[in-house]
């Protein structure tokens, strides 16, 4: 009889409550009973609140358990949980949880199934299907192909990415790149980090793909410092592509040549920004560019670049082995296709929730999340990372989709959801995205440079009550500078939480409570 | 964490092949400094000349790309390196509170280091754990769903198991 297989995550998000500590336990109780079992290092469900999640193979398919402590241990096996019964902890078979069920895992089909460095595994699960089939096709047509999709990037900004693509594909260049924005510094994000850490083959298979596309043999993936695990599973996963011709030379044996490298960030949040990014892997201080050129056509090195988000790129490989249709059909209006929202901060079921766009944040907030982590009401939810509005109850039953959100001055972004209680005092978060602004501003441009540091000391003049009614009209001024004046998103978009935060929730500043302006 | 130190001429020989290892490297600046920062702990400022002359850059381009990065450090950090998250899903579980404490227990403020040397105390900002808020990062090792009990716990036993 073959070991019992027992999966226990080795993503960040559960060796942070201690998955490395329960799988030393287990080897060490299953050891003293005289039996083995095979401990299989998989990617994480997303279902961050059953961290550390140990699942066990049976005949029934995979059992859950969670969240384990290593003290668990003893009792779970005395309890049988190698053979799948029943525990205080045994959340019964993994895929029947309501939170994973009710979902449309596209992008995160393999996410918690497998071993994430396994290329059979990858393999097994229609991994490099994508490939082969843009392998058979020319440029234009794998182009076609993504746009037709109607993917638009991930990161935030959503242009349709087959546009991109096409404007890089018919730029003349000896040398063009492929570069993967993986910059995910916006709180409240980590979809890109599960990517890397559970499923890296997915994204270089995406940028292999990306690179055959647009006739680019040299790829960059931009890491954050503050991801080292990230950074190593893609530098592990480069390699085993590498060696097995998924990467190099020839892929497959076609003839084209895509190799990949890791650079690593030095955490600068602005570097998230496109042009930044480019100048951070050029080797330069993450100061943004001006706009024209673009950088399909002038990118890194001067050269023409693709850059895209990690979901973005790691959604090729699903559109390419479908189809366009396939991955077009899911969505609303003008948001085709699933995004991986985010749950986080104060809620009580946080994790990743890959679901077709037009879903709403109360389903979000409640159907998945369960409410606050603390039990009190929810007050505000900021969408979109930290330059995202805060969505006020009014707001949480409009579809989730690019266009919608836009239309009451708020943005998806990359997906992040942060709950906050009605313990929050609003202007000390509005106070905080200007703080966060002047802390981080590549200082290039004026409003955001400068803005950002005054807006500090005016919200400090409206909360200590100096003059209030002035200092909230300098307020407003001082945001509409900002959001119309900024050479990006960092100057550009700190206004949409400081001006929700005053429009939504006017008593945390002391002021009357009126009707709701928009932003 | 603590780095294994080097004196003066070893360091100058370290850099200097570090130097020579990333010379033929587009964009090598980041990946140098990294570098470096990975075996000493920090960049000293007395290497920025050679590593001008190195790369083919100016001082001052190098010296600002130290500077501009919050990564990079210009002098040896405490034995121990604590960053608390304060990113809005930490705040909305209480990181700020954590931190507070943090720096009552070390008697330092963030971005600052105890006066015993043993704990550089700082904050960062988004560790990618924001479902399992608040969390936080000891040198290498990542916690998450962490309450004022065990910090106190960790900061007591970094400072005194030195």
């Amino acid at each position: 009889m073959s070991a019992i297989k027992v999966f226990v995550p080795r993503d960040s998000g559960a060796l942070a409550v201690g998955a490395d500590e329960v799988v030393d336990e287990l080897q060490k109780e299953v050891q003293s009973l005289g039996l083995t079992v095979d401990v299989v290092r998989n990617s994480s469900r997303g279902m961050f609140w059953l961290e550390p999640l140990v699942e066990v193979q049976t005949p029934r398919g995979r059992v859950a358990y969670g969240p384990v402590q290593p003290e668990d241990v003893k009792s779970l096996l005395e309890a049988g949980m190698l053979q799948g019964e029943a525990h205080e902890l045994c959340q019964g078979i993994t895929e029947e949880i309501p939170f994973l069920a009710k979902q449309e895992r596209l992008t995160f089909a393999r996410m918690g199934i497998t071993d994430p460095l396994s290329l059979a595994d990858y393999e097994a699960h229609s991994g490099w299907v994508g490939l082969r089939r843009a392998l058979t096709m020319d440029g234009a047509g794998i182009v076609q192909e993504l746009t037709d999709s109607g993917l638009r990037g991930r990161g935030g900004a959503a242009f349709p990415a087959g546009i991109k693509w096409r404007t890089v594909l018919n730029a003349p260049g000896q040398q063009k790149y492929i570069v993967c924005n993986a910059d995910e510094g916006d709180s409240g994000t980590f979809s890109d980090r599960m990517t890397m850490e559970g499923d890296p083959f997915m994204l270089i298979e995406g940028m292999v793909i990306a690179g055959i596309a647009v006739g680019a043999t040299q790829g960059f993936i931009y890491i954050r410092s503050e991801y080292p695990h990230a950074i190593a599973v893609m530098n592990q996963a480069i390699k085993i592509a590498m060696a097995a011709g998924y990467l190099g030379q020839s892929i497959c044996g076609s003839g084209k040549s895509f190799t990949i490298d890791v650079r690593k960030a030095a955490g600068s949040y602005v570097c998230g920004e496109e042009t930044a990014l480019l100048e951070s892997i050029e080797g330069k201080r993450g100061v943004v560019r001006a706009k024209p050129p673009l950088p399909a056509l002038e990118g890194l090195f001067g050269l023409p670049t693709v850059i895209n988000n990690v979901i973005t790129l790691a959604s090729v490989p699903i559109i390419m082995a479908r189809g366009a249709s396939f991955y077009r059909d899911f969505g609303v209006g003008r948001s085709h296709g699933t995004l991986p929202f985010q749950l986080a901060g104060n809620i009580k079921q946080g994790g990743l929730v890959e679901k077709a766009f037009g879903l709403t944040l109360r389903e979000l907030l409640f159907d998945f999340g369960g409410g606050s982590r603390s039990g009190r009401p929810i007050k505000a939810v900021q969408v979109g990372g930290p330059l995202g509005s805060y969505v006020p109850e009014s707001q949480w039953d409009l579809p989730l989709d690019y266009e919608a959100y836009a239309a009451v001055g708020a943005v998806v972004g990359h997906g992040g959801i942060v709950v906050h209680d009605d313990g929050v005092d609003m202007s000390k978060l509005a106070r905080y995205a200007m703080e966060f602004c002047a802390l981080e501003s590549c200082g290039k441009c004026t409003p955001c440079r400068i803005g950002s540091t005054r807006g500090v000391e005016v919200i400090d003049r409206i909360t200590s009550n100096q003059n209030k009614e002035q200092q909230v009209h300098l307020l407003r001024d001082l945001c509409n500078t900002m959001l119309s004046g900024s050479l990006c998103a960092m100057g550009g978009m700190t206004p949409y939480p400081v001006l929700s935060a005053l429009n939504h929730y006017p008593e945390d500043f002391g002021l009357e409570i009126r009707g709701t302006e928009s932003v | 964490m603590a780095k294994k130190m080097y004196d003066k001429s070893q360091q100058h020989t370290l850099i200097h092949e570090l130097i020579e290892s990333h010379q033929s490297m587009k964009g090598a600046l980041l990946p140098l400094l990294h570098a470096i920062q990975e075996k000493l702990g920090f960049i000293p400022s007395d290497a920025v000349g050679e590593i001008a002359k190195g790369l083919n850059l100016s001082r001052a381009e190098v010296h600002g790309v130290i500077t501009y990065y919050h990564f990079f450090r210009d002098e040896p950090a405490g034995k121990h390196v604590v960053q608390i998250c304060r990113a809005e899903a930490c705040q909305a579980c209480g990181s700020n509170e954590l931190l507070a404490l943090a720096e009552n227990i070390l008697g330092c403020k963030s971005n600052e280091t105890s006066s015993s040397r043993c704990v550089t105390l700082e904050s960062a900002y988004c560790l990618g754990l924001c479902a399992s808020s608040p969390a936080l990062q000891v040198d290498d090792k990542l916690y998450a769903r962490m309450s004022a009990e065990k910090l106190k716990k960790i900061l007591i036993q970094l400072e005194t198991a030195q």
